[in-house]
């Protein structure tokens, strides 16, 4: 495997998203959400397409336009530039939210603060009485899309477990995530609570249950 | 024959009062129609209830109309993005109140507003903070929040191509949540690129149709809000 700069072991960004993007299959309607999902884009397996849903009014997204190229009014939901694929259409936000909670949008990849046993999805507010709630499409996202995928790293910056027992952060969706791709590990969510499907690369099962917030079947 | 038509952006928000409820285009900066924000800038109409998915950027445009203290309630699904500063400033200091909407919730409630249907049932948010105090109700085995239709005074919109009866088309992107406003407001009001005669938009492209929409005035050239950010420009 390609050695990460910033871990030993386990899997990096790049590998998380790869790890990700081979369970989606071919042909599914995809929306990733900002930050690491992003990336699942760019290493879609070999003979796979994959079309891309952004909430903000775009089916067929494509990749970013090369610099200069730019359209300033054609934007994914991270407001940032994109392109259109062939085939590509354009409409309203309450359509948009149509095919997302009317279940229409096979896969969805988002981040998360925290994960719990049940699959309850915490990822947009700490809840700190300073901090300005804000939302967006997260909420109806769970709500709609049947498959949930997450891709965070196992721990927070200072080692406390993301995938935890029960969510201590205000909830996105109750019993929405399928699946977890962490650097350590890919962890199903079953009606059991936690399995642990795939070791990633020099990990070992008992660091994953060691950082792991909630029993690990 | 119908002309909607009006001669300036000064005119066209002139019919903005204190205290009403607008809703105004756009997702970010793009859609935002920022020369009629402007215009309600110079007019100085206070007490607004402002709906849009964010709450502006920089010092220009919607952050501009906040942070000259003419808003006074946002309802909205993302408050704050890298280039917001106007609005959190304001709701830390307690000096504006914020009714948080998840964005497809907020879209949903603006077109039932619009299709005159009051409230609805929709299962985002179920079981999180933003369904506290909200009828839940059990259809099927699953659980779904109720939800009110959402209407305004006034709209505030930006299209690409308008006809002098009022239909329109956006550009790419850019339409977002502007159809959807375009119904649910008691007054429509849209900046067009481009003002073109009835039967110059083919009816099969029309986007929202002209009943929709009171009033129009061409902004050929709109500024780009983050051009004017970058350059670091504020409103006035």
């Amino acid at each position: 495997m390609i050695a990460d700069t910033t871990t030993a072991v386990g899997w990096s960004r790049e590998e998380m998203a790869a790890r990700a993007a081979q369970d989606i299959p071919d042909g599914s309607y995809v929306n990733l959400g900002i930050g690491i999902p992003e990336l699942v884009a760019k290493l879609v397996p070999e003979g796979r397409i994959f079309i891309y849903h952004t909430e903000n009014g775009l089916l067929g997204m494509g990749p970013p336009p090369a610099p200069g190229e730019e359209d300033p009014e054609l934007i994914n939901a991270g407001k940032r530039a994109v392109t259109t694929i062939p085939g590509a259409s354009f409409f309203h936000h309450a359509d948009s939210f149509a095919m997302i909670r009317g279940g229409h949008i096979d896969v969805c990849v988002l981040g998360a603060m925290q994960v719990a046993a049940n699959g309850d999805l915490a990822n947009w507010s700490t809840g700190e009485p300073k901090a300005i709630p804000a939302v967006g499409g997260a909420m109806d996202l769970v709500a709609g899309v049947e498959t949930i995928f997450v891709i965070t790293k196992h721990v927070t910056k200072s080692g406390e477990p993301k995938l935890v027992e029960e969510c201590t952060y205000p909830l996105t969706g109750r019993g929405v995530v399928s699946r977890i791709y962490t650097d350590l590990a890919v962890i199903d969510v079953t009606a059991e609570g936690f399995k642990l499907l795939e070791l990633a690369p020099g990990v070992t099962e008992e660091e994953v249950h060691q950082k792991t917030g909630a029993p690990l079947l | 024959m119908i002309n909607k038509a009006v001669g300036s952006v000064e005119e066209a928000v002139s019919f903005i009062t204190d205290g009403a409820v607008l809703m105004i285009g756009g997702f970010g900066e793009v859609g935002s129609p920022i020369e009629l924000i402007h215009a309600l800038i110079d007019q100085g109409t206070k007490n607004l209830t402002a709906i849009n998915n964010n709450t502006g950027n920089g010092e220009v445009g919607l952050a501009a109309l906040i942070g000259n203290g003419q808003v006074s309630k946002m309802i909205c699904s993302y408050p704050r993005s890298s280039h917001s500063k106007v609005f959190p400033e304001l709701y830390k200091a307690g000096e504006i109140e914020l009714e948080l909407v998840p964005q497809g919730t907020l879209a949903e409630r603006i077109r039932a507003g619009g299709a005159g249907i009051p409230g609805f049932y929709t299962p985002s948010s179920v079981g999180t903070p933003l369904a506290e105090g909200k009828e839940v109700r059990e259809f099927d085995g699953r659980q779904y929040v109720m939800e009110r239709g959402l209407k305004a005074d006034f709209a505030l919109i930006k299209c690409e191509v308008a006809d002098r009866m009022g239909n329109l088309t956006y550009n790419k992107t850019a339409r977002n949540f502007s159809p959807l406003m375009c119904m649910a407001a008691e007054t429509t009001i849209v900046q067009a690129r481009y003002i073109v005669e009835p039967g110059e938009i083919d009816p099969e492209h029309v986007v929202t149709p002209g009943i929709f929409v009171d009033h129009i005035v061409q902004v050929a050239e709109p500024v780009i809000e983050s051009q004017l950010i970058a350059a670091g420009r504020s409103y006035p």
